[in-house]
């Protein structure tokens, strides 16, 4: 078993969950106190819709998924502005495009079925190192905005008005972030898959949330948990033979279930 | 006096509704102004314009003789009702008075600014809050940490909306004295919109009376005439009928 745990494409795997882990539980942050997961949901179907794209013309899918899906979520972004719908009408209706042409797009494609089902339910442990390479400048990229966008983020999170009254450029500002977290959902979806990676984000910030009296607080302790369960996960999984990204979100929930209750005592 | 704000002709439209049309004013420098008027009739929209969170659809407002882009928001200090904070954001009621500081969320704060917003909040009675959490301080708590957060800036202008709501007659007595000390040591302007027509009397100079478009804007003593109320009171489908009985108080 100790040999199974230290094979390459398990310690692959183990780097995969910390990159995912630091940078989808930061930005997880913003998005449970934005109230943002229906959009982390809506965002990893569109993914899913760049990905059947890739997979239909023959490329790596994920670059074909990562302007798709940023553009899926301008598009909802400027159509919140613009019109009088609410974000959850509008995600609503994108997401199920978005995933509808993907069904479209592989239907187009013969033999595609292994592919696509790789990326709806994830395959940690299929990577490989340049998965790890673009995961790992994804971490870099999570890891730089804290020193400029973090604290500007955080204002506008807590109260939008008083960040514009500041001057601070708010607008600009959530375009930058929804198009990080859109990077991060799709460079995630083929390790934790379509259907849980938005899991992924809300799970570790609202364990955070339960714990924290400050934001930077929820912040650390998202990145502790995020990346810590993940890891245990992995282990559990090799060792109860389960697929590595239902265990991740079980767990988590677990964990989140257990500190709800103990909260709330 | 010197001018400290001035707005000449201010129209805000949103989509096919006026919120204020060609509202022109001069406020000076010292001047402690309550902002009245029925529900709809504009007076948030003219503190957000203020503020900068409002493009004006026509009219400008200068601050010391500069557009509000031009000018440091510290100059301005903002009380919103405190019915917009979402309890759900973990955060110490010294980090909303920081933020009126650094003009950011920072989680790491200087040792000087740190005892620049002890100082505010002792000033107002509220130091033993500092370190609470925000979802566990009552409206008049936060309604005292909100005005921490302005005052800390040193600001000119201190701009309140409604912040009366929700909060009971001991707090808003004992915050309308602490505005008013603040007010006089200061020598800034206040603009507070306000449903109370008996605390605004008692506690400003100048009463502006609005109902989308400026009614009355003078001295407090002018400012309630039957002609004023009735102007404020109506709209153009109907006229209502409005007794108003004004109480001194002690």
């Amino acid at each position: 078993m100790i040999e199974l745990l230290t094979h390459k494409f398990i310690i692959l795997a183990y780097i995969a969950i910390i990159l995912v882990g630091f940078s989808a539980s930061y930005f997880g942050v913003f998005v449970v106190q934005r109230r943002l997961s229906f959009l982390g949901n809506g965002l990893a179907h569109a993914a899913f819709g760049g990905v059947a794209l890739g997979i239909l013309l023959d490329t790596q899918p994920i670059y074909i998924a990562i302007p798709f899906t940023i553009l899926i979520s301008m598009i909802i972004t400027y159509f919140k502005e613009k019109s009088t719908l609410s974000s959850d009408t509008l995600i609503g209706v994108f997401f199920s495009l978005a995933f509808a042409l993907g069904i479209v797009f592989l239907s187009l494609k013969e033999n595609y079925t292994t592919d696509a089902f790789a990326y709806l339910f994830g395959s940690i442990l299929s990577i490989n190192t340049e998965d790890i390479t673009i995961l790992g400048l994804m971490a870099i990229v999570t890891f730089l905005t804290f020193f400029k966008y973090w604290a500007r983020w955080a204002y506008s999170t807590f109260d939008n008005e008083l960040a514009i009254a500041d001057r601070l450029p708010v607008r600009r500002d959530n375009y930058i972030l929804s198009i990080l977290i859109s990077l991060i959902i799709v460079l995630s979806v083929k390790i934790i898959g379509v259907v849980l990676i938005s899991s992924y984000l809300v799970l570790p910030a609202a364990i955070a949330r339960l714990y924290s009296r400050t934001f930077f607080q929820m912040t650390i302790i998202s990145i502790i948990v995020g990346i810590s369960t993940g890891l245990i996960s992995i282990i559990l999984s090799v060792i109860l033979d389960l697929p590595t990204s239902a265990v991740i979100i079980i767990f988590q929930s677990i964990v989140f279930l257990i500190s709800i209750t103990l909260k709330k005592n | 006096m010197k001018n400290l704000l001035e707005i000449n002709h201010l129209t805000v439209k949103y989509g096919n509704n006026t919120a204020i049309w060609d509202l022109s004013l001069i406020i000076q420098e010292g001047i402690y102004v309550a902002i009245l008027g029925p529900n709809g009739s504009g007076k948030s929209t003219l503190l957000k314009a203020i503020l900068g969170l409002i493009q004006p659809t026509n009219g400008e407002i200068k601050i010391f003789g500069k557009s509000i882009k031009e000018i440091d928001p510290k100059l301005i200090g903002y009380v919103p009702q405190i019915k917009t904070l979402d309890k759900s954001f973990p955060a110490l009621a010294i980090e909303l008075v920081l933020s009126g500081l650094s003009k950011n969320w920072v989680f790491r704060t200087s040792k000087k600014d740190k005892i620049q917003a002890l100082k505010i909040l002792e000033q107002l009675n509220s130091i033993d809050i500092a370190y609470r959490h925000l979802s566990e301080l009552s409206g008049g708590q936060l309604q005292k940490i909100y005005l921490a957060r302005s005052l800390v800036r040193n600001p000119k202008i201190l701009l309140l909306d409604e912040p009366a709501t929700g909060v009971d007659f001991v707090c808003e007595t004992n915050f309308n004295a602490i505005l008013n000390e603040y007010a006089e040591q200061n020598k800034i302007s206040i603009l507070m919109v306000t449903h109370d027509w008996t605390s605004a009397y008692h506690h400003s100079t100048h009463i502006l009376l609005m109902n989308n478009h400026l009614v009355y804007f003078g001295p407090k003593d002018n400012a309630f005439t039957d002609e004023n109320i009735k102007n404020t009171f109506s709209h153009l489908a109907h006229k209502h009928k409005v007794t108003f009985t004004l109480k001194e108080q002690d």
